[in-house]
């Protein structure tokens, strides 16, 4: 999935990034070992479960570890230079510029004592250096890209539907002209109509503004609209990658076989979902090998020992004991 | 860029408080004319110093004639009451007989002001300052120190600071005087006699502030470590903003909606004085007063501090209601 841009470095590079948690003096590994890169314009999204290390994941690249995170190991690149992700100080010239972040559930994340211009245009004066004139021009320009008027800019966030706040915050994230646009669940706490309205809309900013948009998100559906790649995580790690079509239409990892399975569709007449049997696994306490292992129908004595390595596969990656050579009578065996 | 953010409450939203206050004001008017009638004893009675053996029949009969007490309890004598309320007529008090009770309580409520406002502007800067700080670093020494120590604070009864003050500073060191507003002689308006007042002023205010400055840490601090996990605030840190852009911009204006409650509530109260530690340090203040009301029983005076009390903290209730409307655009609807 390495789409290079002109000068032959991919916009953004994640080497080998592993990040803990200290919780009460007990460190936890909230992502182990995840290597991707996305190119300029490219939309990817991650998926997975609650606590499979998506939001751990984008919240590295954007520069917004808490301050109990520590980078483990790996490194993040952007346009060939590393980010000082660990360092909250250096990361502030990099944030909003160059990465900015569509947060869930725009309720929340905007600020209820100010007018939404106001937040927009914040950036704009404090990153940009405009005056506050310039700022709320550039301000209500915003509004109106993302099919607001920009008279309602005015407007203070409760004054504000669901699907208007998260209009605001997708314009406030596009302010400063970012390379990187991460939307975190950005259409969750949203009516199905709204939330296509909002996908639709991302759609449009992104080829019209050339945006590499990674997109956080636990729904499939949303996957299909609005991705080109998808990279599935389980337990911290990257389990499958690959383009939307071919993962969709062939799903190589077992999970990701099930995820799709577990998805409702009306259409096929099919009554009974198929839930994924088990829980996720504790991150406290991670199984031995292959994360998946205990809940996988097709699990093999290899798979509770050995970690499967992130390899190429087809046109996309999958890290399974099923699709590496080394297990090649195993593999028969789980297949008859 | 900051005022933008400001706008004003819906004249709508400003009458009905406005209509609000009005009418608890009345009522607060009304409640306290039947309080001081349910108490036992003949208003009469009361006025010719409650010796009745020496009294006629016909000298209290001529007394009720006199001051309306023969007429109807409702609407006569509750309408007059409110009616001389209204223009500023609280009666004749007892005690200090013939003088009007406005007088006596105009004559004591500037050295109330001076003590119970200068303790609240001192608890209000210092207590809010250290909450906020706390709050935003939560956890740190300094939130560890300012929360023990306010919450010690807290609960100990200011009198009882105002007598350790008295005990240390003013008998064991002799540094500050120890009761009165005044020394003996002194001429008023001069520079000296500012200087002594303020000597005068120094331990009572210590005594009210302390007691005073552990509750609005308390409450910014909770108002502040409530703000700072908030989601506008993980926007804000996204945006880019260093920690003081974030503090000034987005945490403050947020973690002074329930400190600006605290702040008008607790202003009603400095016209009613600090009782008890007035009363520790003889200060002639509205406090003393109520207190030698309460011994002689001077029910006017009481009546009329009452009322006094009973309408700073409606009033204080009407600033509170329009300053948040001010500051929490979600209020004003």
């Amino acid at each position: 999935m390495i789409d290079c841009s002109q000068s032959g470095v991919p916009l953004l590079e994640v080497d080998g990034l592993s990040v803990d948690y200290g919780l009460k003096g007990v460190s936890l590994r909230a992502i182990d070992g995840v290597s991707f890169a996305l190119g300029a314009g490219q939309a990817v999204a991650l998926v997975g479960e609650s606590g499979s290390g998506k939001t751990t994941t984008a919240m590295a690249i954007a520069g917004l570890l808490s301050p109990n995170a520590r980078v483990g190991s790996g490194e993040v690149r952007y346009r060939g230079n590393r980010l000082p992700i660990d360092d909250d100080a250096a990361m502030r010239p990099h944030r909003w510029s160059e990465t900015s972040v569509i947060f869930q559930g725009a309720m929340n994340a905007l600020n209820p004592v100010h007018r939404v211009i106001k937040q927009i245009a914040e950036p704009c004066m404090l990153k940009l250096g405009m005056s506050c004139g310039e700022a709320t021009a550039r301000a209500r320009e915003l509004l109106e890209l993302v099919g607001i008027p920009a008279d309602r800019g005015a407007a203070y966030p409760h004054e504000l539907s669901g699907g208007m706040r998260q209009r605001v915050m997708i314009a406030m994230a596009l302010a400063c002209r970012p390379s990187i646009v991460i939307g975190d669940e950005p259409t969750t706490a949203l009516d199905v109509i709204t939330q296509a309205q909002i996908l639709k809309l991302l759609g449009e900013l992104r080829s019209q503004l050339n945006l590499a948009l990674i997109l956080i998100t636990h729904d499939l559906s949303v996957v299909a609209e609005c991705c080109d790649h998808v990279m599935i995580m389980y337990s911290g790690r990257i389990v499958e990658d690959g383009t939307v079509a071919e993962i969709f239409a062939k799903p190589n990892h077992p999970y990701t076989r099930l995820l799709i399975e577990s998805i409702p569709n009306p259409a096929s007449g099919k009554r009974i979902i198929r839930p994924i049997p088990g829980d996720p696994p504790n991150l406290m306490n991670r199984p031995s090998g292959c994360a998946f292992h205990r809940r996988c129908p097709s699990a093999m004595a290899v798979c509770a020992t050995e970690v499967p390595s992130l390899d190429t596969f087809g046109l996309g990656r999958v890290a399974c004991h099923l699709h590496q050579s080394l297990t090649q009578e195993d593999k028969v065996a789980a297949h008859a | 860029m900051a005022s933008t953010g400001i706008g004003a409450p819906k004249s709508q939203h400003v009458g009905r408080i406005f209509l609000r206050a009005a009418v608890t004001l009345l009522m607060v008017a009304s409640l306290n004319f039947i309080l001081f009638r349910i108490i036992p004893g003949d208003p009469a009675a009361l006025l010719l110093g409650g010796a009745r053996t020496s009294v006629t029949a016909e000298q209290m009969e001529a007394q009720r004639q006199n001051w309306g007490l023969d007429r109807p309890l409702f609407p006569d004598q509750v309408v007059d009451y409110l009616s001389a309320s209204l223009h500023g007529d609280f009666g004749y008090s007892f005690k200090f007989r013939g003088r009007h009770v406005s007088d006596l309580i105009l004559e004591r409520l500037p050295a109330t002001v001076a003590l119970v406002g200068l303790a609240q502007f001192i608890a209000i800067l210092c207590g809010v300052m250290l909450g906020l700080y706390a709050g935003w670093r939560r956890g740190g020494a300094v939130d560890h120190i300012v929360t023990g120590a306010s919450l010690a604070l807290y609960s100990t009864p200011s009198f009882w600071l105002g007598m350790l003050l008295v005990v240390i500073f003013s008998t064991a060191l002799g540094w500050l005087p120890g009761y009165g507003a005044y020394s003996p002689g002194a001429i008023s308006g001069s520079l000296d006699w500012l200087i002594d007042y303020l000597r005068h002023l120094a331990l009572p205010v210590t005594a009210v502030t302390l007691g005073l400055i552990g509750q609005y840490v308390v409450v910014a601090r909770a108002a502040m470590s409530d703000v700072v996990t908030e989601d506008y605030m993980v926007t804000a840190r996204a945006k880019g903003l260093n920690r003081g852009q974030m503090l000034m911009r987005h945490a403050f204006r947020n973690a002074m909606l329930p400190v600006v409650t605290l702040i008008t509530l607790n202003l009603g109260y400095v016209v009613a004085g600090a009782i008890t530690v007035e009363a520790v340090f003889a200060w002639p203040g509205i406090g003393g007063l109520t207190v030698e009301a309460l011994n002689a029983r001077d029910y006017p005076v009481l009546q009329g501090i009452f009322l006094l009390l009973g309408a700073s903290i409606v009033v204080a209730n009407l600033v509170t209601d329009l300053a948040y409307g001010i500051l929490d655009p979600r209020v004003r609807q």
